[in-house]
């Protein structure tokens, strides 16, 4: 076994171009500029694009450029560039563009603190874009994770046609590790279902709810809009044609969560209490989790890596062992409120730092210790 | 060539309204070119402007408010052979002007029309960017405050290499697109005519009236001198490869082997300009070439050339959980900076923790076990301190020879690099030997 040194923004760029990503387009950002770095150092000899925007506006305008266009397309920033690529991602939602966003998150707010770690982001990738309809965010706990689920990510944006988050964070982007690359995980790309035989409206689905593609600039003419459509990609206003495009998108994204819940269940017999974490908290965890065990004290551990959708049948099946969650998370209590909506009536604890450290491993372990205490 | 006018969308304007004339003299030039509806990406953002897609039966992208350029710009680096038209307003000069500049910048192979009419019509008859100062707006006073922009100035100022002004009454207006759509960089045409709906109601434009303002504000006909170049697409693919990845996963077989059983997390406290980030590595480096696990993390100022410079670096015999160091078993105080910037840290250390601490560097009281060097003595300067300090840890904590430090440093370094690297990292262990 050979172990190669490096951090979760190379990871996130070697698992790119495996996924087959040929455009990129970001403007730096601590702690996300590597990840501009990396992909300029790898694109171009293979023949795909790399942009350095004027602003984070333009470089996700132009990833749903050339995402249209066919290519395979990633950009990448942290929570201040998340704000500005807002308007964007609800385009990225309401037509149909895949397009995976990376968001190396740092310890806000606003321009917060560039080179600390956080996750303050979570319900903001989730939420912060106009219509409130669903995207997926996928959250790695280390090196080896960013690979992994940065095909994922192009798989299901690919797949779904639709903007998919991988939610790392300072700690994990820019913390070099040693990772065993052939043990890695690797996802076999997917391509997008091209339109086959048949005249062509460019937003009706099948069965899956997912519309076939056609690139924009190939043979055949092809209708893009960001205001409400019909299948044939003309803007409406009937009131049935518009309830019944919100609810394919909301469902082809939702219905599917079971395929891709990515997760980690570490159960031990015995357990009164199970921690739900996910990002680079999971392994302040899995130690406090290690040590509780050393003391005799049986405790589980739920790791997430699939944050949204929800995966609420891996919540629910964990709270039905235990007698309470203990969720932590390196914020001041954002994801908390998903667990303990689909874990009641297990009661749900929370325990989050956002002091630009990590959560450290016996801060978790007192706090399960005080929660079986009391 | 037949128009590409979308049959099953006839366009629908306000009566008298210019941009009807935009559209009209857009087809023409289209068949002038002899282009088909699958050769053309129309790329839209909102307002009036932005019904253009939809009247046409091309490729039709429409986006959000003063992005169309962005958008087109993804396009055609993806598709280059298709002709990208991006039509906008006023009001997509004003929002977008950030992505204006910078396609004027870039001079990739796009048709910019301006369709400038004053105001935003259809919010209200705001005013915009071209709104001039004595005409009557729905901003009530705000557009006597701010004198309008000239666009083609702005942007042969930026770099465009094509710029036309029209007014939309001008009998070659189909031909000037045509050039424009034919010119082989990023060329702007800024058109003006008048908005019926909202604007004209306060102030009059006669299509004579229209003429006069673009005859004072000037005439542009085209190419612009100085600003024609290399186009930004062509001059890309002149750097693009056509390779197949290469993936190598075995990564880096053990060399040589370390003497350790669990963690061991080194804290290296330095300064700018003295390597510390370098020597974090080759210990990290080192530890991988033993087969161990290892993690590094780095805290510097943005001020790269000033302030604290520090690495932690762990390294174990089992995979990494936590990849922090809570207890560190080793501390390198090596300047003021690094030692100030972990002032938490010292109060927690206990005997476990070895400090190799620079005799010219004041520490606070700790637990730790103290081992003072003076580097300045042993002649050894600032920028040299923290390789040396590996050469002291290896010593003194004895998982590495100093030999396997010295190869990993010949396999990692460049050649120019390594003889004062092996020189630095004895001398280290000579300090501490003795």
């Amino acid at each position: 076994m050979g172990l190669t040194f490096m951090d979760g923004n190379e990871a996130v760029v070697k698992g790119a171009v495996y996924a087959g990503c040929r455009f990129f387009a970001g403007y730096p950002i601590t702690p996300a500029s590597t990840i501009l770095s990396g992909m300029l150092e790898a694109l171009p000899p293979l023949g795909g694009i790399v942009l350095q925007g004027e602003d984070e506006i333009a470089s996700i305008g132009c990833c749903l450029g050339a995402s249209m266009a066919g290519l395979k397309a990633m950009t990448a920033t942290s929570g201040p560039g998340i704000s500005l690529y807002s308007e964007n991602i609800s385009f990225a939602v309401g037509s149909e563009i895949p397009l995976v966003i990376v968001n190396v998150m740092r310890q806000g707010p606003s321009t917060g603190a560039a080179t600390r770690g956080a996750d303050g982001d979570v319900q903001f990738m989730r939420w912060g874009h106009s219509g409130g309809l669903p995207v997926v965010v996928l959250a790695p706990t280390c090196a080896a994770d960013c690979f992994t689920m940065t095909v994922h990510a192009f798989n299901l944006a690919e797949s779904l046609r639709c903007p998919v988050f991988v939610a790392s964070s300072k700690e994990i982007g820019m913390t070099r590790e040693t990772v065993d690359l052939e043990a890695v995980e690797k996802p076999v790309p997917i391509e997008r279902t091209a339109h086959g035989e048949g005249p062509y409206l460019p937003f009706a689905a099948g069965p899956d709810g997912v519309p076939p593609f056609l690139p924009m600039g190939g043979p055949v003419p092809v209708r893009q809009t960001s205001s409400m459509h019909g299948p044939d990609g003309y803007i409406t206003t009937n009131p049935a044609v518009m309830q019944a495009m919100v609810e394919r998108l909301k469902a082809k994204v939702e219905s599917r969560i079971d395929s891709f819940s990515f997760y980690e269940w570490d159960a031990q017999d015995g357990a009164r209490t199970a921690l739900v974490t996910y990002g680079v908290t999971a392994r302040s965890a899995r130690a406090a989790v290690s040590r509780l065990r050393a003391q005799g004290r049986p405790v589980s551990l739920l790791v997430l890596k699939t944050l949204f959708p929800v995966p609420e049948k891996v919540i629910r099946s964990a709270a039905e062992r235990v007698e309470r969650l203990l969720v932590v998370e390196a914020n001041l209590g954002q994801y908390v409120h998903e667990v303990a909506r689909v874990a009641c009536p297990t009661p749900t604890r929370f325990f989050g730092l956002m002091c630009g450290r990590m959560i450290r491993p016996d801060e978790i372990l007192r706090e399960v210790i005080r929660a079986e205490s009391s | 060539m037949p128009s590409l006018l979308n049959p099953s969308r006839p366009p629908v304007f306000c009566p008298g309204c210019s941009h009807e004339r935009s559209l009209h003299a857009l087809d023409r030039a289209f068949q002038q070119l002899g282009l088909h509806a699958r050769d053309v990406v129309i790329v839209t953002d909102i307002g009036c402007s932005g019904l253009f897609d939809v009247f046409f039966a091309t490729h039709a992208f429409h986006g959000l408010h003063g992005r169309a350029l962005t958008y087109a710009t993804g396009i055609k680096l993806a598709r280059p052979h298709a002709k990208v038209v991006v039509v906008m307003g006023d009001g997509g000069v004003g929002i977008g002007g950030a992505h204006l500049l910078a396609a004027c910048r870039r001079n990739l192979d796009l048709t910019l029309l301006v369709l400038n009419n004053f105001n935003f019509g259809m919010t209200g008859g705001q005013y915009s960017c071209t709104t001039p100062q004595e005409a009557r707006v729905g901003s009530g006073f705000l557009n006597t405050l701010e004198p309008p922009v000239d666009v083609c100035r702005i942007v042969a100022a930026a770099g465009a290499p094509f710029v036309v002004r029209r007014s939309v009454y001008s009998p070659d207006l189909p031909d000037k697109f045509a050039q424009a759509l034919s010119y082989p960089g990023f060329a702007v045409v800024d058109v003006w005519g008048g908005c019926p709906g909202r604007y004209m109601k306060a102030n009059p434009l006669s299509p004579k009236d229209v003429d006069a303002l673009v005859q004072r504000a000037g005439l542009w006909d085209g190419p612009v001198a100085g600003n024609e170049r290399a186009e930004y697409g062509a001059a890309y693919a002149g750097r693009l490869g056509a390779a197949a990845p290469a993936w190598d996963w075995k990564g880096q077989e053990a060399r040589f082997r370390a003497a350790l059983s669990g963690r061991h997390g080194t804290v290296f406290l330095g300064a700018a300009g003295e390597r510390v980030l370098s020597a974090g590595h080759l210990w990290a480096m080192t530890a991988v070439q033993a087969g161990l696990h290892v993690t590094q993390k780095n805290d510097y100022n943005i001020t790269v050339m000033r302030g604290p410079s520090i690495a932690e670096v762990l390294v174990a015999s089992e995979p990494i959980d936590y990849p922090g160091i809570e207890q560190p078993h080793a501390v390198a105080a090596l300047a003021r900076e690094g030692v100030e910037r972990a002032a938490e840290m010292w109060r927690d250390l206990t005997r476990e923790t070895l400090v190799i601490q620079g005799a010219d560097v004041p520490v606070p009281d700790h637990g730790g076990r103290t081992v003072v060097v003076d580097f300045k003595k042993a002649g050894i300067g600032r920028k040299d301190r923290a390789v040396a300090s590996l050469g002291i840890l290896a010593c003194l904590s004895g998982i590495f020879r100093i030999e396997d430090l010295v190869e990993t440093a010949a396999s990692i370094l460049p050649p120019s690099q390594r003889d004062a690297t092996a020189g630095l990292l004895r001398a280290g262990a000579l300090l501490v030997s003795a």
